[in-house]
């Protein structure tokens, strides 16, 4: 798999963008409990990593040496995810249907018992440590696979974040890329408003880290940084701040400070599936 | 039996040590902590000795991401904050990882029970048996002496789990004399046989045990004792095999009692097999100890002493 100009794949994530936001508020309709607006939020991400062939997989031999890691460390905001891992040939799309029910592998929270997920995913603060200790074991076997970890920007406030943050600094894991779905907004509140974040860049480059900022829903400003990012190894590991809107493409969602706990009725979403055409 | 004292964490980690040059699917992490022993190894392999620093839950996690990739990881830190700080990122990156696929991290906690006796509570490890027991595809290693120590690097490389492994602090005697006398299948010895009572004890206080049943034994007094060393996965049957001949079984540990230790353990077993065996808990009752104290002053005040023992033992005798 090579790395694809912008140019020839901007309309096929475009399309995609379009259909994993459908697909999603979908899988909501069929399961309630799934945190909505945290997955709304990422499908640009997810979009430009996997058919923007950013990212090095196979779906078939989901342990391939020679995958780039994925560590969804905002588990609860990968619901998003589901539909193209089923369209990339993870599993079988029929399963999308079953999403929360009984007997299924795909909750409301993934795990590694999901094709494609490569960890235990539901508290928040762990990824970025265990991709530091895999980005670490890659250097040691000498291999050039790259890290990818998405973090959301409440999980910041997990003292364990800033552990792992420092140890990759500290020891130039220039494979690993953190992507920072930067969509404001915690369970209760804006982050702001309960102990605010910013400045993030700064922070994260006192520690040694690379940072750039890119619109998060910005499908060509995401692969572009991302090529960048992936293909940069100068000693630093790297953060891609992707500011995004919680709920994005639903209006009662993107305005709304508790939007994380919020469930949208099934008619809602048929009225927002016809507005999304 | 020889008498040789050793500290258990230089032992294992001369032995782990050792390995490494042939073996470069070994990482050794420590979070700040140190041992003499660990000095050459740290020098010799700087690419896969790595501090993380004071940063328990970054040890767990960094572990887990070199094991994913392969790697036989060891995460050394003070037994308290790794088990406690830590707890979480074991659940979840160990725990419950390890029963959807293969992670081999032997968390190895130096400091079981009163080790750091000065250090006052926060040092004290008298929880970690419980809360570990509690997590499933955890195993625990509660050695008490260094000899079950070295043979126990080979069953780390080779069972490729989550292991928790609580040294003591302190120079320890040796207890056994070559791996003849251990067995990592059923995970306990049984040190003495005896006629009325039988103590099961695990880590140091298996060496106070040895003393009590030492000078028993000079006033005809025969006591037995099983040395538990594989807390989990634990031989319940086979221990009950040897118990049963028995009328009092006394469990002594340097731990909690009543909670998920030692004593939970051997009570399950009895209760289970509806035996009328008795039970009697030596440990510590639910209370910090913020005495200050070396370790034989800490005991006495909590009647674990090798006298306080004697003494329960001859009242129990008096009592069958």
């Amino acid at each position: 798999m090579s790395v694809e100009t912008i140019e020839n794949v901007r309309p096929l994530l475009r399309e995609k963008a379009l259909w994993a936001r459908r697909e999603t508020l979908k899988i909501h309709r069929i399961a309630p409990e799934t945190r909505i607006a945290s997955s709304l939020s990422a499908v640009e991400i997810f979009v430009t990593l996997y058919y923007g062939k950013i990212l090095r997989y196979d779906s078939k031999d989901t342990q391939w040496e020679g995958r780039d890691r994925f560590i969804i460390s905002k588990g609860h905001g990968a619901i998003s995810f589901y539909p193209i891992l089923a369209d990339l040939g993870y599993f079988d799309p029929k399963e999308l249907n079953r999403v929360c029910q009984e007997g299924t592998f795909l909750g409301g929270i993934p795990d590694s018992i999901i094709p494609g997920f490569e960890t235990i995913n539901g508290s928040l603060g762990h990824g970025p440590g265990v991709a530091c200790g895999i980005a670490l074991g890659l250097k040691r076997k000498r291999r050039n696979e790259s890290v990818f970890v998405l973090v959301g920007d409440g999980e910041l406030y997990e003292g364990s974040m800033w552990e792992a943050i420092m140890f990759a600094g500290e020891h130039h894991l220039d494979n690993l890329i953190m992507i920072l779905d930067n969509n404001r907004v915690c369970m209760l509140d804006y982050c702001k408003r309960i102990l605010d974040l910013e400045p993030l860049d700064e922070k994260f480059r006192v520690f040694r880290w690379d940072v750039r900022t890119v619109d998060g829903h910005d499908i060509e400003a995401l692969f572009s940084a991302l090529v960048e990012l992936k293909g940069e190894r100068n000693g630093r590991p790297k953060l891609l701040i992707a500011d995004t809107i919680k709920g994005k493409g639903v209006k009662s969602l993107e305005i709304d400070s508790l939007s994380h706990i919020k469930s949208l009725k099934p008619a809602e979403i048929d009225k927002i599936l016809e507005d999304l055409l | 039996m020889t008498t040789d004292t050793a500290t258990i964490r230089d032992v294992f980690i001369e032995e782990i040590y050792r390995r490494m040059y042939n073996d470069d699917r070994i990482f050794f992490l420590s979070a700040d902590f140190g041992s003499p022993k660990l000095d050459a190894l740290r020098e010799t392999f700087s690419d896969r000795f790595i501090n993380v620093g004071i940063a328990e839950q970054n040890l767990i996690n960094v572990a887990t991401g070199l094991a994913l990739e392969g790697f036989t990881v060891y995460a050394y830190a003070i037994a308290p904050f790794l088990t406690m700080r830590a707890y979480e990122q074991i659940r979840v990156n160990l725990s419950l990882h390890a029963q959807l696929k293969e992670i081999n991290v032997n968390l190895i906690g130096v400091g079981a029970g009163l080790s750091y006796d000065v250090s006052g509570p926060t040092h004290h490890c008298l929880e970690d048996i419980s809360i570990m027991r509690t997590l499933p595809n955890m195993e625990i290693f509660s050695p008490s002496d260094w000899v079950l120590a070295k043979e126990f690097v080979n069953y780390t490389l080779r069972v490729k789990r989550p292991k928790y492994l609580r040294f003591d602090g302190k120079p320890v005697s040796r207890i056994y004399k070559d791996s003849s006398e251990i067995s990592f299948d059923t995970g306990f010895s049984e040190l003495n046989r005896g006629d009325k009572i039988c103590i099961v004890s695990t880590g140091y206080m298996t060496q106070r045990a040895l003393s009590v049943i030492r000078r028993l034994e000079s006033e005809g007094i025969h006591i037995g004792l099983i040395d538990v060393y594989l807390l989990k996965p634990f031989s319940g049957r086979k221990i009950l095999d040897i118990i049963q001949s028995y009328s009092y079984v006394v469990t002594l540990e340097e731990g909690f009692t009543g909670k998920a230790g030692l004593d939970i353990l051997i009570s399950e077993i009895l209760m289970k097999d509806r035996t009328r065996i008795q039970q009697i808990s030596l440990g510590f009752n639910d209370t910090y100890v913020f005495d200050i104290g070396n370790r034989e002053y800490l005991h006495k005040l909590k009647k674990l002493d090798e006298e306080s023992i004697i003494l329960q033992l001859k009242t129990l005798l008096r009592e069958i």
